[in-house]
């Protein structure tokens, strides 16, 4: 894993000290709220609805237990014990006090985190995939890339104060895992015929009140160049991007409105200044120093077949259930992936307790290298476990409420924190997610429904994602009453759609419902293999809306 | 700042939150801050809210105590007072999640 160096090191214990006086100054009234809300925006504290919230950055999704362990203990001891994982693979604080914040750092500062680019107009913490270096045919390991944009980007003078916040996102395999076409640039890692590495590039893509999908401006940056070609990107935005509309003002509006074609021409004229100038040549020498961080743990050489493993499968139906979930099959012979829902059914998806992380932690440390990945979809994942060492990583995880075998099923849903914490929702998200999740609670239904993925969001900004869920759902206001619109056949992977809408918006009574009715009327339509987004593409919207719709 | 009362509205009370620590407080009659909802002032009409609202403010500038000062729509029941929308029923009680921690815990009912 990268380890911070000492630059590193003294730039996050320098800004933890700097927030200390500026929290001390604020309290103090020396400093006005309007003076303070950006420097602690820029701390990641955010208000809500109850209390503060403070968002940790977890870049690239990757964990030592021993940093998890630590945020496990400063939910213990500055909230109330347990933290939300975001689709931006980041981990949210929903109640510490401010008082208490500087302190709070200072521990995260002692395990190499930081609430660093998880607020404000600049380049926020990079996303990735979870399957990192462990997915069978990956190119290169995405988080190299993610590292050294990480390094690049962090306290970029010239893109701190950017029209908006800015979205990196990077996929080092074909099937991609981490909604890069969703994003303000989406990097797609490639190998041409020769054997080099290259990058894709995307632009423009993004949720909230616009949703809209990205467009392809690069085909082929060579590794050298990416820098600069991220430089000459964010140049032209921040330059031609709109200041004067917060509606408008995402790199997504600016492509949309001047077109990808000149997007691409501007892009690359800016690029070939940069290059002129030759500054951001990344050399090989870097990119192997950090390469080096992310080399694959010793594997063992094992044979692939595990008869160990299979005869539990056969002897524990539990085991089998949760199996087919949540392993999925490893780059390397004789390991899997693991996946670790944190959507029990009727809990919160994303929360994990304090002492849930612990044994996530213990777990991760005994079988897994010591390493935890966080997942958009809100799940975690060990990402390099021995297939023999399943049936006891299993019962460990199972102990402590960790292995409802649901995942990529349709209790296995994205919500945002919505009204029940957020100071900008319409309307609740994680209670209908529950509600949604005990209607669909029995095993067998959900296998047999497939894979199925329900996004909610509990406003318009659309950090539920709800935009690309199979079925998205959306909370807005009426009067001070809440209501539920639902988009249709959305998709955050290679294949990535923004969902239609399917007509009028449903109360929170009948939402649940009308997701049922749904998934009744694809069961009824489906053809053999196909899972539900199949389903509804083949048809569209009209099937559903006449079942919805029927007795208006 | 979004609109969280209604022109006509008969009762509204203030509420904010604290600066320290970001908890949810009401205005009180002798002007100290009560995380209880039933200890809040309510007024009752326009003119009154509008002077609950400024007795309020003080304390957001040059007060320090708290922050995002606004009138919310309230109703008198029998149980006592009840914030009318859902999002200040959730800001008084706390979230409809979780219901073993936390004020959504101790305040029985709230959210039924
Ligand atoms: C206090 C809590 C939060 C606030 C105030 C907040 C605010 C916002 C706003 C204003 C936007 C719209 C930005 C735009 O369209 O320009 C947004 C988008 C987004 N947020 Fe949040 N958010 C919060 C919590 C979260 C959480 C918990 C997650 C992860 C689960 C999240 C992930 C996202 C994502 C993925 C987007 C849409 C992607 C995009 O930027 O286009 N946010 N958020
Ligand atoms: S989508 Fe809206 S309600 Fe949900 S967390 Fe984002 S801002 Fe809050």
């Amino acid at each position: 894993m990268y380890r911070y160096d000492e630059f590193d090191h003294r730039l996050v214990t320098e800004r933890v000290e700097q927030f200390r006086g500026q929290v001390a100054r604020r309290l103090s009234g020396e400093l006005s709220e309007d003076e303070f809300k950006p420097l602690r925006l820029m701390n990641g504290v955010y208000l809500q609805l109850h209390a503060y919230m403070l968002r940790i950055a977890v870049p690239y999704g990757t964990l030592s237990s021993r940093q998890l362990r630590k945020l496990a203990d400063i939910a213990r001891k500055y909230d109330k014990g347990y933290g939300h994982f975001t689709t931006r693979q980041n981990l949210q604080l929903n109640w510490p006090a401010l008082q208490d914040i500087p302190a709070l750092l200072e521990e995260l500062a002692s395990v190499e985190m930081h609430c660093i680019q998880t607020s404000g107009n600049c380049i926020r913490n990079v996303t990735s995939d979870h399957y990192a270096g462990a997915a069978a045919g990956e190119v290169e390991d995405p988080r190299i890339v993610s590292e050294i944009i990480r390094q690049w980007s962090t306290f970029h003078p010239e893109f701190s104060f950017l029209p908006r916040k800015f979205k990196i996102a990077v996929s080092g395999t074909e099937h991609d895992r981490a909604a890069i076409k969703v994003h303000d640039i989406g990097i797609q890692i490639l190998k041409n015929a020769a054997g080099e590495i290259g990058y894709e590039i995307w632009v423009g893509g993004g949720l909230g009140r616009t949703p809209m999908i990205g467009k392809k401006i690069g085909d082929f940056i060579r590794r050298e160049d990416l820098l600069a070609y991220l430089e000459a990107t964010l140049r032209v935005y921040n330059m031609q991007g709109r200041r004067d509309n917060l509606y408008k003002s995402r790199i997504k509006i600016l492509v949309h409105e001047i077109g990808a074609g000149e997007m691409k021409k501007l892009v690359e004229e800016e690029f070939a200044e940069v290059k002129a100038r030759g500054a951001l040549q990344l050399p090989d020498i870097e990119v192997e120093r950090i390469k080096a961080y992310f080399a694959a743990p010793a594997f063992e050489t094992l044979p692939d077949a595990t008869p160990e493993l299979d005869a539990a499968i056969a002897r524990d139906p539990k085991f089998a259930d949760w199996v087919k979930a949540s392993v999925t099959a490893h780059k390397q012979p004789g390991y899997a992936i693991v996946n670790i829902s944190l959507k029990p059914i009727g809990k919160p998806p994303g929360d994990a307790t304090s002492d849930q992380m612990d044994v996530v932690a213990d777990v991760a440390e005994k079988y897994a290298f010591s390493e935890i990945r966080v997942a958009h979809e809100q799940n975690l994942c060990l990402a390099n476990v021995r297939k023999k060492d399943l049936y006891e990583v299993w019962k460990a995880l199972d102990a402590a409420e960790l292995a409802t075998p649901n995942v990529g099923l349709i209790t296995d849903q994205i919500a945002c924190p919505g009204l029940d914490y957020c100071n900008l929702a319409n309307a609740r998200s994680i209670s209908i997610a529950e509600r949604i999740s005990e209607r669909f609670a029995d095993l067998k239904l959900q296998h047999d429904i497939g894979r199925l993925h329900i996004n909610t969001s509990g406003c318009i900004n659309a950090c539920g994602h709800h935009h690309v869920g199979h079925i998205g759902i959306l909370g807005v206001d009426k009067k001070g009453v809440e209501y539920y619109q639902v988009t249709l056949g959305g998709a955050a992977d290679e294949t990535a759609a923004v969902g239609d809408i399917v007509g009028p918006a449903f109360t929170e009574g009948e939402i649940v419902d009308a997701v049922d009715t749904i998934v009744k009327t694809y069961l009824g339509i489906r053809k053999e293999g196909e899972i539900f987004l199949d389903t509804y593409r083949r048809v569209g919207v009209e099937p559903f809306k006449e079942k919805l719709y029927a007795a208006h | 700042m979004a609109q969280h009362t209604r022109k006509g509205a008969q009762f509204q009370a203030v509420t904010a939150n604290r600066l320290t620590d970001g908890v949810v407080v009401y205005l009180t009659a002798d002007n100290t801050w009560s995380e209880s909802l039933q200890d809040a002032e309510v007024a009752e009409g326009k003119e009154a809210g509008d002077a609950l609202l400024a007795r309020g403010q003080h304390f957001f500038e040059p007060g320090n105590l708290v922050l995002d000062v606004y009138l919310f729509e309230v109703e008198k029941t029998d149980k006592g007072i009840r914030a009318s929308s859902v999002r200040e029923t959730i800001r008084q009680a706390g979230p409809t999640i979780r219901r073993d921690l936390g004020k959504q815990a101790e305040l029985e009912g709230v959210h039924e």
